[in-house]
């Protein structure tokens, strides 16, 4: 049981890590309050956050403040120092050069999202981020998930509008900590209806769903982290805290089905759906394009399709080095035709089911297999 | 849904002790009294955590009820005098705990049903460990095998679950600065429970806790705009029915807990089958027949209809069980004797066969 797995990165890998690393660390720390819609708070939690730093004797300024902010929010606002905006015409950016000559320790930024007039220097409020960071300045800021570029087309769904600036999703993700600001719903619609001057009419479920994506958000953004710090410490485990399904291919297998089932199930647990295909030699033409068929499905669900070399006939083996290291958590495998196996000196599926060790295996009937009592 | 007499639950959702659950639940009761709703605090755990002790201040408290056990002395929550007392909502603290020797119920969040029934609204605190589907994971990753646990039903039921976070790193520097902890007690934490990765986990887990909750609160889930339409035509599709196969292994309380999970997600029905011999259970020793009586107990806490049927040959009876009650996927642990038999006597369902986890210590 106390067997530590440690996975060996070649000594390339290894030092392109440790000068990633050194980037990193000689960059400022950035920290995200991510709000699920207007009003959520997420302001009000940045600045509690440096007033709550400056308690602890850090030196905190302010490089952006959003002007329609709330009274509690402008109250906050006079404990600290805040760095004169750039004009650029008649809009306000942050003065890049005047923070970094102030070198603070902490710069709070509020409302990541915004663009600059075309003549600034930077074009987006978040490359004057990069640009803070980049000489060891912490950056606190704040953001709504409808500035997330890639959660855009999400958010229009569900609210019918769209948000004209954004930052690329790959920027959250390169925060070193991410909050979630959550509110109930309710709550929140019912503030809107109350406040004056609420950006946003939206019904109670619309703000659910928005509620739900930007929790999967910052799960996802948890997760990558999780597995930052595990690959860096040379951990191979799988905790398994999303589920990642892998659907095993082969042209005979009920593969449509296991596809079907195991999207939906990706879908429902918000996890990953894999498909394997373990290359195999003397297929017949028609078998090639059932298993050319079978992936092309796998995409268009949405599935992350891999085609792997057979392991010396042993296509099991290859899939389970396959699933252990995409950290999967569920394998579908469809039951191959008695006659397949019977010269063989080992069943595949029973194979698997004893090798997949910390995995569910899901087995699925042979497309061919006749229904109810027949084998009863 | 619920009748409109009954109050409501909401839960705040952390994934870790100091994170700040019962701050920001006491926050929103002084904002509540604020805005002249009656609540009191009907149990609260203080901890010794000043900023915490601060926030219940002006807020009516109703006193601990004293329980004499074989000499010993026990407080816990008065659940009758909060009844009794019936405010609009009521501040109950630690939603998993378990209620000292000689209370009337085992668990406090028996006594919270209790008072949700008579109309009070409840605010109370959880953490993620100890949702119960959730406990091989979290064991999985901590190595911690928690025991006050409450069943997944309970947690859907609330009308609100709301999620507080804050990073691992910012709760790590709580510990340390002893916030949470007396600073003995958190150094222990942080060598034990309180690594990051273990956080991060923890907190993941939660995250994805808090959305699935909203996502079952909505009603028609064909309506979910975040499914690819690929995926939302299938969704409706197929209606899975779940059977899990009862043995005396000890892995079976996993393969329950794993079952009740994914018929959750799945939105599937659950039902459980123990095959004996005889009615008598003779093949049986005394232990492993208490073993199946427990699995089945515990199948009942987690809402799963356990059926017992009679017949010499489990695998051939658990196949055709499932046949005749349309189940279209049968869950066995691994560990099964007849797991293997079973996979292939029932070639025309789906088979889950649910190995235990394997912890590798880091």
């Amino acid at each position: 049981m106390a067997s530590k797995e440690f996975c060996r990165p070649d000594p390339e890998e290894l030092l392109r890590q440790i000068t990633a690393q050194e980037a990193h660390e000689a960059h400022g720390r950035l920290k995200i309050f991510l709000g699920y819609a207007p009003r959520v708070g997420k302001s009000l939690r940045m600045f509690d956050e440096g007033r709550r730093r400056k308690k602890r004797g850090q030196d905190v300024v302010i490089g952006a403040i959003q002007i329609k902010g709330s009274t509690d929010i402008a109250s906050m606002i006079r404990e600290f120092e805040v760095i004169p905006p750039l004009r650029v015409g008649d809009v306000d950016t942050i003065d890049v050069e005047a923070i970094l000559r102030r070198a603070p320790h902490v710069c709070l930024v509020d409302e990541l999202a915004r663009d600059n007039p075309p003549g600034s220097r930077y074009a987006h409020r978040w490359q004057e981020v990069e640009a803070i960071r980049a000489l060891g300045v912490n950056v606190v800021g704040a953001i709504n998930l409808q500035h997330i570029c890639e959660q855009q087309d999400a958010v229009e769904r569900i609210t019918n509008r769209r948000s004209a600036s954004s930052v690329p999703q790959s920027f959250i993700q390169s925060a070193d900590e991410i909050v979630i600001v959550d509110v109930p719903a309710e709550i929140l619609a019912q503030h809107t209806l109350t406040q004056h001057g609420g950006t946003s009419n939206l019904t109670p479920a619309q703000l659910s769903e928005l509620r739900e994506l930007a929790l999967l958000l910052a799960a996802q953004v948890v997760e990558q982290q999780l597995q930052h710090y595990m690959d860096s410490h040379g951990i191979l485990q799988s905790w398994g805290t999303q589920e990642r399904i892998l659907v095993c291919i082969t042209p005979r297998s009920s593969a449509r089905e296991m596809l079907e089932s195991g999207a939906r199930a990706a879908q429902r647990f918000h996890g990953q759906l894999l498909a394997v295909y373990v290359k195999q030699d003397g297929l017949t033409r028609e078998a090639e394009e059932a298993v050319e068929e079978n992936l092309e499905f796998a995409r268009k669900l949405g599935a992350e399709v891999h085609v792997i070399e057979g392991n010396n006939q042993d296509p099991i083996a290859a899939i389970i080095r396959f699933a252990r290291e995409q950290r999967v958590t569920q394998v579908f495998v469809g039951h191959t035709q008695q006659s397949a196996w019977k010269f063989w000196s080992q069943n595949p599926v029973d194979k698997l089911i004893r090798e997949a060790e910390g995995m569910d295996v899901r087995i699925f009937p042979h497309a061919g297999v006749l229904k109810n009592s027949q084998l009863a | 849904m619920e009748s409109a007499h009954k109050g409501k639950l909401k839960i705040f959702l952390g994934y870790a002790a100091g994170v700040g659950k019962t701050y920001q639940m006491l926050t929103e009761a002084q904002e509540l009294k604020l805005q002249g709703v009656d609540v009191v605090i009907g149990y609260f755990e203080p901890h010794g955590r000043a900023e915490t002790i601060a926030q219940t201040a002006g807020l009516e408290l109703v006193p601990r009820r004293v329980y004499d056990h074989r000499g010993s002395r026990f407080e816990d929550m008065d659940t009758v005098a909060v009844i009794t007392r019936h405010p609009q909502v009521a501040v109950v603290d630690e939603f998993a705990h378990t209620n000292v020797p000689g209370a009337e119920r085992l668990k406090r969040w028996q006594d919270v049903m209790a008072i949700l029934d008579a109309g009070i609204d409840v605010l109370t605190s959880l953490n993620i460990q100890h949702i119960e589907s959730l406990n091989d994971q979290v064991w999985h990753v901590t190595g911690i095998r928690v025991r006050e646990t409450v069943p997944d039903w309970v947690v859907q039921e609330a009308d609100e679950v709301v999620m507080v976070d804050v990073t691992p790193r910012a709760l790590l520097h709580r510990l340390e600065r002893g916030v949470v902890y007396s600073h003995e007690k958190a150094q222990k934490a942080l060598e034990n429970f309180f690594t990051e990765s273990n956080l991060t986990a923890l907190r993941e887990l939660a995250l994805r806790q808090a959305a699935h909750q909203l996502e079952e609160r909505r009603e028609d889930l064909r309506l979910r705009p975040l499914y690819p339409t690929a995926v939302r035509a299938l969704d409706s599709q197929r209606q899975e029915s779940i059977l899990i196969w009862i043995t005396p292994h000890p892995s079976t309380a996993m393969l329950i807990r794993r079952g009740r999970r994914v018929a959750d997600y799945l939105n599937s029905s659950c039902t459980a089958l123990f095959v004996a011999r005889d009615a008598a259970m003779s093949e049986l020793s005394p232990e492993a027949r208490a073993a199946v009586d427990r699995h089945l107990n515990f199948c009942r806490n987690l809402r799963i209809q356990p059926e017992v049927i009679e017949s010499p040959e489990p695998a051939k009876a658990v196949s055709a069980w499932a046949r005749d009650h349309g189940i279209t996927q049968i869950f066995v642990t691994r560990d099964a004797p007849e797991a293997q038999k079973l996979v292939h006597l029932a070639r025309d369902m789906q088979v889950t066969i649910v190995a235990e986890r394997v912890r590798h210590v880091t």
